[in-house]
């Protein structure tokens, strides 16, 4: 029987044929490590007695807290300055941008190779064919120190996008779909293996990154995008980098993209996704756009166009936050941030911003937040009860103005 | 006797430590304190060594956050029951050493508030008259487990287990 693209990979890295279900050990081409446990990172290095076997592997990324938002954060950001420079490894400072942006833009996932990073969203490589995976601080230290990790070959879902995705509707949309099929658990210790077929190939880097990203809201261990488009042009894709037609899935889902309509996804579970249509009205104290998820240059530009001679309502605070420090001077260049200035938008340091609740716009009780990050848990962004609907970012945006959830096209009928 | 702390399905690690009680945010001696701040703000000054935690399906999803169970381990949890775990908190489990069983039956059948005892190494639970048998964790995991994690089994070995 063939094999998927996961275990495609892993065979390469392994040097035999490997299955689903198999224990493996496999070298790892990049290691990432986040600010916000770079310090346990550090303090299992020592405990090992061991400093990172390819430092050159190795990279840290200053962005879950960027910049230093109190003195325990500053303290332990100036340890993260210490430790890279002792140790010669790659450090990206506050501003920079959110770490999966980073890599990708730095060109530190290349498709095939094995990216472990401190943070759940390093599924977010699999858009350029690297199997990307989140783990933990000592997971991490120990893929550092070691240069290998172990893994369970991952058996495989099939998620098939097909057909181009209407006026209107992202790829965010698509993305949000996809959890609401497989469900929060769906796809757990699996990878989710993506089809973009019938038009959908025309999906950008940046789009992709959004569904790989996702990924992990279904409970994958990776989420990887079988290269086509534009990717085959940008990256250097080895021959037998494809899954084989007869290889097994655990399951198979198609999404045609041309019926989809734009999605938000309802507090607090990710997987409770609704068209917007279903929940519109709830009136929003504040909105984000940004994250790895959807703060890449095309979300600032979808929502300029929504907010170009307009303006935030006035009850509502719009944090855009750019995904990195590329994203940023291309926005500044191409007059999108003007128009988000102009219509009342807040610009942020480039970075994870108030995604996890820490600063730059965290949530009072009661209050509601239309966010195009990726996660609504309880909590998450702040008070217990302050409410996160994601969505796309032209949703956000068209919320942003109307002071409530809705589309840009609702946006135009009440204004026409 | 060790008391269950019994949650629903799906716990999130944002619900077992908020993002904003991080170590690296409130300090490292302090983070623990903030377990399940949110959910269960009594668990903190109420959890005693030994006690075990029972998750309903998907237990830990979200962020990989490994000081969401390291402020578990801190306070003294050594075992979790779940019907099923998401995947880098079963991984980060292991790493610090704490015993991931899975079991439905088991997880419906206890009660928050139950007086238990759980053999580790056997997966033999009692309460009262009653006995539960866990299947014990896989042998990749097993073996570093009794090292006391992954991390330990690593230093002493120089290798991962079966490597």
């Amino acid at each position: 029987m063939g094999q998927t693209l996961a275990e495609k990979i892993l065979s390469h890295k392994v040097g035999r044929p490997v299955r689903a279900g198999e224990l493996v050990v496999v070298e790892v081409d990049q290691v990432m490590v986040v600010d916000s446990i770079a310090g346990s990172f550090f303090k299992r290095l020592e405990y090992l007695n061991a400093t990172p076997r390819y430092p050159e592997r190795v990279s840290i990324v200053i962005d879950h807290v960027a910049p230093a938002a109190n003195l325990e954060v500053a303290k332990a950001q100036k340890e993260i300055r210490e430790w890279g420079k002792r140790l010669g490894i790659r450090v990206f400072d506050v501003g920079r941008g959110v770490c999966h942006q980073v890599l990708i833009e730095e060109g530190l996932a290349q498709p095939g190779w094995i990216v472990v990073g401190s943070d759940s969203h390093s599924t977010t490589y699999g858009a350029v064919g690297a199997f990307g995976t989140g783990m933990g601080a000592t997971d991490i230290a120990l893929a550092a120190a070691s240069g290998r990790t172990w893994l369970r070959v991952p058996e495989s879902v099939k998620v098939v996008f097909r057909g181009r995705l209407p006026k209107g509707v992202t790829a965010k949309d698509a993305a949000l779909e996809m959890v609401r099929l497989l469900t929060a658990e769906g796809a757990t210790y699996m990878a989710v293996e993506i089809h973009l077929l019938d038009g959908a190939e025309g999906l950008s880097r940046g789009e992709r990154m959004t569904l790989a990203n996702l990924t992990v809201e279904a409970g994958a261990k990776a989420g990887l995008v079988v290269p086509s488009g534009e990717i085959l042009e940008m990256y250097r894709v080895p021959d037998w980098f494809y899954p084989d037609p007869d290889a097994h899935y655990v399951r198979e889902v198609e999404i045609d993209l041309s019926a989809l309509t734009p999605r938000v996804s309802v507090p607090f579970y990710v997987d409770n996704v609704h068209e917007v249509a279903q929940v519109k009205g709830k009136r929003v104290d504040q909105v984000f756009i940004g994250t790895c998820t959807n703060g890449r240059i095309e979300d600032l530009r979808a929502a300029a166009e929504v907010l170009k001679g307009r303006k935030v309502a006035p009850w509502v605070r719009l944090l855009v936050i750019p995904a990195s420090s590329q994203v940023l001077e291309e926005a500044a260049r191409d007059g999108t941030l003007l128009t988000l200035l102009e219509a009342g938008a807040t610009i942020g340091t480039p970075g994870c911003g108030p995604c996890m609740g820490r600063h730059m716009g965290v949530l009072a009780p009661g209050e509601v937040c239309v966010s195009t990050s990726n996660r609504n848990f309880r909590g998450r962004m702040g008070a217990p009860d302050a409410e996160i609907y994601l969505a796309s970012p032209r949703v956000a945006a068209a919320s942003a103005v109307a002071g409530y959830l809705t589309t840009p096209e609702e946006l135009e009928e009440t204004h026409a | 006797m060790p008391r269950v702390w019994k949650f629903g399905d799906q716990i999130n690690t944002d619900d077992i430590l908020p993002g904003k009680y991080a170590p690296f945010m409130v300090g490292e001696d302090r983070f623990h304190l903030y377990a399940f701040a949110h959910l269960r703000p009594e668990f903190a000054k109420e959890v005693r060594p030994g006690d075990i935690l029972v998750f309903g399906r998907n237990a830990g999803l979200g962020s990989s956050r490994e000081y969401a169970p390291e402020a578990l381990k801190r306070l003294g949890i050594r075992a979790i029951i779940a019907k099923s775990y998401a995947r880098i908190f079963f991984r980060n489990l292991v790493n610090l050493g704490i015993v991931p069983f899975e079991s439905e039956e088991v997880v419906d059948a206890l009660e928050d508030g139950d007086q238990v005892e759980l053999d580790l190494e056997t997966g033999v639970l009692t309460r009262g008259e009653e006995r539960f048998l866990l299947r014990p964790p896989p042998p990749f995991l097993l073996e570093a487990l009794k090292e006391g994690s992954l991390l330990d089994y690593y230093k002493k070995h120089g290798r991962f287990p079966g490597e």
